[in-house]
């Protein structure tokens, strides 16, 4: 835009005063803007040709003024001229708007991962720390933040407005989103996704704190167990250190640095150890056996809430050496064994 | 033609001597059963009018609840549970039950044959059991509604619909199943017709824009709907047996579902709009005097709207996690079908240009199609655009976008129609100062409900909330005033429409000089529509042809 | 003003605008078409579209079958392994011929043969019925499985399929859950096609009461001829569903 920074900072403080527009919140938000303020003008010079001609011809050529028509058959030129140029607008709206789709999904490398979990209705909210907010999320700001989100039932929307953010969180998969946020606040947080009765119940804040504050929030709010350390309980109680134990014999492959790395499967082909890729081998594990191991493992679905998973997958990720899990897996067996086939799980869907 | 030009184009018969031709369609046979038992498709369209008109109002309703809810941030008149079976009715009554019938069903059914110098449809029984169809699943709706509600939403969002909610949405899902048929029927009975019961000379470039723009929403109503059909079939087996086809926990894949439904769902936004643009088409010729500018551009762009409309339907799953290379691909293909209605705009604007204009209200009705589906139609780019869509999907941005396109569009250009062919339907003329009047109201009132939204929706508020935080009310407030208004605007019509049944002038065979073959029978016309079967021998919107016409007979009559 | 008028021009030959009033022989002729040819050709062609709205509707659930045998191919593999190839040979070999014989009918129509259109109408049904009854049994021993879909799912014959006799290599007990997608599928798609077949059985028997009363002896044939592009999409629904379900996946070399 043509606009100078000074008039669009005016602009847009001016309509945020008057509660016609969401503050500029977070790193992106000028950017939305932006393209945001071109469609509009594209509306209203649109409508307004419109309107304009619909105006002046019927003035013109009112019955009163011109009793009788001119009949024409069209013109090739002006077909052309109406094709050509609302087409030209449109692509460079979908260029810009495509640009603008990956600078918002795309997370920078050295963003801080927080997990979301929504349910009806409500928004979970798990720092890797330990911390747990129940619909609220604390962020530092100035910092980029990726949110990894999962549903535990229906489909929920994760919505910051004054971010200019907002995704789907799916049951039975990890999706993400980033921002950071450029202005310290409280936001709202809402439910966009319409998922049942206290739909409009499902909103939150969002609080962007100094790093300095960010820092004395930890602090105050840790529960004392990171979710690295709660998915190490978590590792040794489901057995899962008796196959993955990392030594020579075991019947699991060694997950010590696995995540980030490829994997070669059963079939052959390679695959990229992510968050999804370590939550889908708990639940599903015979769809991705690795190359060289017998497809033995259970399936934990039904046994391991959502909150679990996350744990395990943050431990998971932490995991440099097969050394503590070795330890558990002497400490466990001294006392109780694990038990190697777990009973069925309880259903965790309501049936109508 | 009178010497003085005044500012109206209608010509009216004597009335003191004129009278409602003695046989016509409606005094043709007696008694209801003659009705509910008729083959004639004007007779079908009457009873289909009846009852899209019936949900019309029960489906304003819940707006009306809807919005008097969302007076206060506090959710103080209803509970949530009731507020989210209010936008359910809302919708499922509002898009099955009246939208995707109501321009086809009525309009359509009563004009396409005598536009194209047919006696009937081609198969008026099925014609009629598309109807009883209708009825079937309308009743199932109110069904649904009396035993207790449903609240999936019109969308059906699995695994929501299917394993987290207790209402009746088997018997909502069964009623839309059995409606789609209905639509199903409609469309294919309007394909055959227009392709087989052409009168001599009736070729298709001498065909009216209004049948192209049914020829292409009967293409997507007969290729879509059984997709819809069968993704509702499989959200009510799941329900029923709660095997997992869409549920994540048991290896289904919810998106799957939102394929399947939108791949329907998409489409049915251009059944919808498609033949309100060719009522549009014939009302600006009429009244400006003057062929369509651009006859061939008009009519493929329907053609284009309808092949483009069955590949965008991913632009509903941006945010769902889609690949980006198939969320590029699908925003493309949405730009692309957002120029053909730009074609359709800039031709009907520039069919104005040295024509001969004068003010009916269906003209009215028209101008106010153009100028709220042109902003409807740039709104949906917005959404179209990848990264746009990202902060305005599911806010009141989206709520808006639809109503300008379906409600500004749509129902404009529905009650341009009825207004502009009730002479032919009835025989008698609507209140002219009275329907101006109603036209204007519904203008103010449509933009005063929602223009604010669109603002309501960028600072984020999000659809179907029945709460909303307390800075968001002065809009809300603007949009209820809004509200208020358009429905008086609706309610109008509804009155002196019936009121012109007894009281209306006698309207004569050709009140606004038209040239489609449907003004050069009596009004209402015969059951057999034509005395003698038509032979075409001009261009459609042929106004010389016209005059001409009229000097013989004033000449060989008078 | 008030007389109907015809839109013809008067300028044009007499003769044209009154092709129309050779009038129709046949009783079944409905006024609104212009020709019986008209009405013929409509009538076919409003069938083609209709079986094109039911190729929509199929494809559907092809398009599911699809995506997840992609996703879980060992369960699908190993789950259609346990339909009988033998039954569907059968079934597919009954319907081909249900087919023939319709297409015999449809001639013996043409050809003003009520004798033999009766017969065939008769023989076309007896094999609809022989299919259903086959459907049924293998649907039968599907419940005695207890691999109908839902609650009393049960997976052991693929987690443990030695103890069942089978030669097939065990499933994790994960992707052996998947098995009920899998079965889900088989009986919706098969389902909807007996459903199909139930519907095109009645209408038999309601075109051979017309039959036999004489209605399609004069030459009047549309009926039968439309009856037959419908239940020859159901032969082609079939042929799709055959290889599908039964065949795709096996080995039997291995």
């Amino acid at each position: 835009m043509g606009l100078s920074p000074v008039l669009w900072q005016f602009l847009v403080k001016w309509l945020h005063n008057s509660s016609l527009f969401p503050a500029e919140a977070s790193g992106i938000s000028p950017y939305v803007d932006a393209l945001y303020f071109f469609l509009v003008m594209m509306t209203i010079v649109g409508t307004a040709l419109v309107a304009v001609l619909l105006l002046v011809f019927s003035i013109r050529y009112r019955r009163e003024k011109n009793p009788v028509a001119t009949q024409i058959e069209g013109s090739t030129l002006l077909e052309a001229t109406w094709t050509i140029i609302p087409l030209a607008i449109f692509l460079v709206t979908f260029v810009w708007g495509a640009l603008l789709y990956f600078r918002i999904y795309n997370p920078p490398a050295n963003a801080m991962n927080i997990y979301i979990v929504g349910k009806q209705w409500m928004w979970k909210a798990e720092h890797p720390g330990g911390q747990h907010e129940i619909n609220a999320l604390h962020v530092p700001l100035g910092k980029p933040v990726q949110l990894t989100m999962i549903s535990q039932d229906v489909f929920h929307s994760f919505s910051i407005p004054d971010f200019r953010i907002k995704r789907e969180v799916i049951p039975g998969r990890y999706s993400t989103v980033w921002f950071e946020a450029t202005q310290v606040g409280t936001y709202h947080l809402f439910c966009t996704q319409y998922c049942g009765t206290q739909h409009s119940g499902m909103v939150g804040e969002v609080t962007v704190l100094t790093p300095q504050d960010y820092k004395k929030w930890l602090d105050q709010s840790t529960s004392g167990q990171s979710l690295a350390q709660n998915g190490e309980r978590l590792f040794a109680s489901m057995g899962c250190n008796s196959c993955h134990s990392g030594t020579a014999a075991a019947r699991g492959p060694s997950l010590a640095g696995v995540y980030g790395s490829k994997l070669t499967l059963t079939d052959g082909s390679q695959i990229l150890v992510d968050d999804a890729y370590l939550r889908d081998a708990i639940l599903n594990p015979s769809k991705h056996v690795t190359a060289g191991f017998a497809p033995i493992m259970p399936t934990y679905q039904g046994q391991l809430s959502e909150d679990g998973l996350i744990d395990l997958v943050e431990f998971i990720k932490n995991m440099q050496s097969n050394y503590r899990v070795q330890q558990t897996f002497v400490t466990s067996a001294s006392g109780e064994s694990a038990p190697t086939t777990p009973p069925q799980g309880t259903n965790e869907t309501v049936n109508p | 033609m009178s010497a003085a030009i005044g500012n109206t184009i209608v010509s009216l018969p004597d009335q003191t001597t004129a009278q409602i031709p003695k046989r016509n369609y409606i005094n043709n046979e007696h008694g209801l059963l003659s009705w509910l038992l008729t083959g004639d498709h004007k007779r079908i369209a009457i009873l289909y009018l009846i009852s899209i008109t019936f949900f019309f109002f029960i489906g304003g309703a819940f707006a009306g609840l809807i919005r008097l809810e969302l007076l206060t941030p506090q959710p103080d008149l209803v509970s949530s549970d009731t507020y989210n079976k209010f936008f359910t009715m809302h919708g499922i009554i509002m898009i099955f039950l009246f939208l995707v019938p109501s321009v086809p069903a009525t309009l359509g059914n009563f004009l396409i044959p005598i536009m194209l110098g047919a006696k009937d449809l081609a198969f008026p029984k099925i014609n009629l059991l598309s109807w009883y169809l209708y009825v079937i699943g309308g009743t199932l709706t109110l069904a649904a509604l009396v035993l207790g509600g449903v609240d999936t939403g019109w969308t059906f969002t699995t695994p929501l619909s299917t394993h987290y909610l207790n209402t009746h949405v088997i018997t909502a899902a069964m009623a839309i199943f059995i409606a789609g048929f209905a639509s199903i029927f409609t469309g294919l009975n309007f394909i055959v017709t227009i392709h087989r019961m052409r009168c001599p000379g009736m070729t298709w470039f001498r065909m009216p824009l209004f049948v192209w723009a049914h020829y292409a929403a009967s293409l997507l109503m007969v290729l879509g709907t059984p997709v819809l059909a069968i993704a509702l079939v499989l959200v009510a087996l799941e329900r029923i047996f709660g095997i997992g086809v869409f549920d994540p926990t048991k290896g289904g894949d919810p998106l799957l579902f939102q394929h399947l439904f939108w791949f329907y769902s998409h489409p049915a936004v251009y059944i919808m709009i498609l033949p309100g643009m060719g009522v549009i088409s014939e009302v600006i010729s009429t009244f400006s005097r003057k062929r369509i500018f651009g006859y061939t551009a008009v009519a493929f762009s329907s053609v284009a709207i309808a092949l483009f409309g069955f590949f965008v339907w991913e632009h509903h799953m941006f945010i769902m996690g889609v690949s980006n290379y198939s969320a590029l691909v699908f925003s493309l293909l949405t730009m692309l079908v957002a120029v053909p209605s730009a074609i359709k705009i800039f031709n009907w604007a520039f069919t104005l240009q040295k024509g001969s204009i004068t003010f009916e209200t269906p003209m009215l009705y028209s101008f106010g199609f153009m100028g709220l589906f042109t902003i409807g139609g740039l709104t949906g780019v917005f959404l179209g655009s990848l990264g746009m869509d990202i902060h305005l999907t599911e806010t009141y941005f989206i709520v808006a976008h639809f109503h300008f396109v379906m409600v500004g569009g749509m129902l404009m250009a529905f009650l341009a129609g009825i207004h502009f062919w009730w002479p032919k339907m009835t025989g008698r003329m609507y209140p002219e100062s009275l329907s101006k009047l109603a036209a204007v109201t519904t203008f103010i009132g449509f933009n005063l409900t929602f223009l604010p939204q669109f603002i309501l929706g960028y600072l984020g508020m999000p659809r179907r909330y029945h709460a909303y935080p307390p800075e968001f009310q002065v809009l809300n407030v603007l949009s209820t005033a809004g509200a208020t208004v358009l429905g008086v605007g609706y309610m109008l019509p509804m009155l002196y429409l019936a009121w012109s049944l007894k009281y209306g002038a006698i309207a004569g065979d050709n009140p606004w000089q038209a040239t489609g073959l449907e003004w050069q029978i009596q009004s209402p016309p015969l059951t057999e529509n034509f005395t003698e079967t038509p032979i075409m021998d001009h261009e459609a919107y042929d106004y010389e042809w016209l005059a001409n016409k009229t000097k013989k007979e004033v000449t060989t009559v008078g | 003003m008030d007389s109907a008028l015809a839109t013809t021009d008067p300028n044009m030959p007499e003769t044209e605008v009154h092709a129309e009033h050779e009038h129709v022989a046949l009783p079944q002729h409905r006024h609104h078409f212009e020709t019986e040819e008209q009405q013929r050709e409509a009538g076919s062609f409003g069938m083609w579209l209709f079986l094109l709205t039911e190729i929509m509707f199929f494809g559907g659930m092809f398009f599911a079958y699809l995506l997840y045998r992609n996703w879980y191919y060992p369960a699908f593999a190993v789950a259609s392994n346990q339909l009988s190839v033998p039954l569907g040979t059968i079934n597919t070999a009954v319907l081909i011929t249900s087919g023939f014989c319709m297409a015999i009918g449809v001639w013996a129509a043409e050809v003003r043969k009520k004798g033999v259109l009766v017969a065939m109408l008769l023989l076309t049904t007896v094999f609809g019925l022989i299919f259903l009854g086959v459907k049924y049994d293998e649907y039968h021993e599907k419940y005695e499985l207890h691999h109908i879909p839902g609650d009393s799912f049960n997976t052991s014959m693929f987690t443990n399929p030695a103890g069942y006799g089978i030669k097939e290599e065990p499933l994790a007990p994960d992707m052996a859950q998947k098995t009920q997608i899998f079965f889900f599928l088989y009986f919706a798609m098969t389902g909807m096609h007996a459903l199909h077949m139930i519907i095109g059985i009645a209408l038999l028997l309601w075109l051979t009461w017309r039959a036999q009363r004489g209605d399609f002896s004069s030459g009047y044939v549309a009926p039968i001829e439309n009856f037959g592009l419908y239940w020859h999409f159901v032969d082609i629904v079939w042929i799709f569903l055959f290889p599908l379900l039964y065949l795709i996946n096996r080995h039997p070399l291995h």
